[in-house]
């Protein structure tokens, strides 16, 4: 694998480069690339010791974000001192000792696991996740778990039994869901980096709301083994980072073929950053008119026709593309999601492991009233829509047609794709909106994930960079997609347009 | 088609979810809502498509079956709520 170091790209000014000098400040460090920290690793300017110490007071002094649910500093610190003895020892890996946070959907041995449900209250998995064991042995540091909605379920991260997450740009501000923890942890700077998971929008969505870059891979590229499933058929291992260059390396360590997944992919590894000094002009970017079309609101519209406006400057095309039946994403989502939500959360029974209710009656009466008290309302909703939608009489009208118009949907992104590279967008309809403002009527918050469903739907890859700000400071998203194991181009495409502009770069008042 | 309260219950039994009177009514209104969004895919003609249950059109990879590691019984047992003797227990199922 090539070895990247701070100036990977030609290309580009680093906008970062000028936050955080190398071998500056310790208080700049919080600020620095993967690269840089890497670089600064390798030539010993700082150990991941100190690396580490650094980043959990970072999270000590912002425990009011509340995006992380379990740190173990002594667990951290003792991964740091093994990052540091691999190097002494000769090794040489770009992530050996660099930090990183997981959602609390990926198990971990070392740190409590619980999907942000109170029916998971301080679990201890036996196993890493296939993720988190990749990421740490490339040498990552874990700095601990962070906040999401309950089983990624959400769109606001409302939905978490242990509390909100607040937007480091504006605290009256949702971060986003379900990976609100992960995208305000990177916003804030708490974490260089964060894992996440994609099911419907769950990566993207965040990244927009707190102004970090959001990626999701292809369906199946990355292991789902040890992360808490929702939804087995779209469930999507990402990162949150705050630049794409970031998303490129650490995906090098992050994905790849795993046995003990039967959906993963067996395809060899690659280098996720080959395509970072790629040369837009020629580069066809579809334009789908749906996604332009009522309901965007006026700022958000303008932010991506800018960003869309500075690849043309950059030597992009942009063609218009059509995906007629993409606003049905949002019911087919409902109608699969639940289904395979409804199945998959069987397995809390209260039996081998998580919570008992206190008193009851017999097996059922267990069963029934742990579930009642262990799950929260807007998992309790979906179990029960993905219950009915699956039950005798109502799984052909529902469940079938709704597998079926997912396959249209799935092909009106290939014959997009027959007409372009890329496919760019929004996000979200608008910037992030404030706590209570959706979470009494269920519909209404689905509809925030009406632009990132239908990728979701059809597996292929897809980002969230940022491109702007609205109202209140709250930042702006520009969706990339692109076809299925076209991640390269896509981070390459990602990363040409952050070496010219700094919305990434910038960071929160206080962080 | 809209769901009664009488539904919501059903619906709750077979999700093995606790649900009061009160939660019921409140549940179907919800459910209700959301079903209303979602009936429109019964309007999309889908004659001659196949069902998607995979993105890539995958299939069940099966392994060999061969040993790959040894369970740590005690660590595994570790979360639950109620054991003995290596045994989960649960409340007597069998008179």
């Amino acid at each position: 694998m090539r070895r990247p170091n701070a100036t990977a790209c030609s290309l580009c000014r680093g906008w970062s480069n000028e936050r955080a000098r190398e071998g500056g400040a310790v208080s700049e460090l919080a600020h620095a690339t993967l690269a840089q920290l890497g670089g600064m690793l390798d030539r010993r300017k700082v150990s991941a010791v100190e690396l580490a110490t650094h980043f959990l007071e970072r999270i000590g002094r912002h425990r009011d974000l509340n995006a992380f649910l379990d740190v173990r500093p002594e667990q951290t610190l003792a991964q740091a001192r093994a990052a540091d003895a691999r190097r002494a020892r000769g090794e040489a890996s770009a992530l050996l000792g660099v930090p990183i946070a997981h959602k609390d959907v990926f198990v971990t041995r070392d740190w409590h696991t619980t999907a942000s449900s109170r029916i998971l209250e301080g679990y201890q998995s036996p196993f890493d996740a296939t993720v988190v064991q990749a990421l740490a042995q490339a040498g990552m540091v874990c700095l601990g778990k962070l906040n999401c909605d309950e089983f990624a379920m959400g769109s606001s991260n409302e939905n978490s039994a242990y509390g909100n997450v607040l937007n480091p740009w504006d605290r009256g501000a949702v971060p986003g869901g379900s990976s609100g923890g992960s995208a305000a942890a990177v916003a804030a700077r708490l974490a260089p980096i964060a894992t996440a998971t994609d099911t419907g929008g769950s990566i993207r969505e965040p990244a927009a709301f707190s102004g970090v870059t959001g990626t999701k891979p292809t369906y199946g590229r990355p292991s789902r083994w040890g992360m808490i499933a929702f939804a087995s058929s779209l469930d999507t291992a990402g990162l949150l980072t705050v630049s794409a260059q970031d998303c490129a390396l650490a995906f090098n360590a992050m994905l790849g073929f795993d046995p003990k997944d039967s959906t993963s992919v067996d395809r060899p590894r690659e280098d996720y950053t080959r395509s970072l000094e790629i040369d837009l002009r020629g580069l066809r970017i579809g334009v789908p008119t749906e996604f332009f079309a009522a309901g965007l609101e006026a700022e958000v519209e303008a932010a991506v026709r800018a960003a869309l406006r500075q690849y043309e400057a950059l030597g992009a095309q942009l063609v218009d593309v059509s995906l007629p039946n993409a606003a049905l994403g949002i019911p087919v989502y409902y109608v699969v999601a639940s289904a395979e939500a409804s199945s998959n959360l069987s397995r809390f029974d209260g039996v081998r492991y998580g919570l008992r209710a206190k008193q009851y009656d017999d097996l059922l009466d267990m069963m029934r009233k742990t579930r009642a008290q262990g799950f929260g309302a807007e998992v309790k909703r979906r179990v029960l829509i993905g219950t009915y939608v699956l039950s005798h009489g109502y799984y052909d009208a529902y469940f079938l047609q709704a597998s079926r118009v997912r396959r249209i949907i799935a092909e009106e992104f290939q014959r997009a794709f027959s007409r372009c590279d890329l496919i760019a967008g929004p996000v979200t309809s608008g910037v992030a909106f404030g706590f209570g403002e959706k979470s009494a009527d269920p519909v209404a918050m689905y509809l925030a994930d009406l632009y990132t469903v239908p990728s979701s739907l059809a597996g292929i890859p897809a980002m969230s960079i940022p491109c702007g700000f609205g109202r209140g400071n709250r930042p702006i998203g520009l969706q990339l997609m692109a076809n299925h194991f076209d991640e390269a181009r896509l981070l390459g495409v990602a990363h040409r347009y952050q070496c010219v502009t700094d919305w990434h770069a910038r960071v929160p008042a206080g962080f | 088609m809209s769901l009664k309260i009488a539904d919501v219950h059903r619906i709750a039994h077979l999700a093995r979810i606790e649900i009061t009177d009160v939660q019921a009514q409140e549940t179907a209104n919800q459910l209700n809502d959301i079903l209303a969004m979602i009936e429109r895919i019964g309007r999309v003609d889908t004659a001659g498509i196949a069902p998607m249950s995979h993105p890539l059109d995958g299939t069940q990879r099966l392994r060999p079956d061969t040993v790959t590691e040894t369970p740590d019984r005690e660590r595994n047992m570790a979360n639950a709520p109620a054991q003995r003797d290596g045994l989960f227990l649960v409340p007597r199922v069998v008179e």
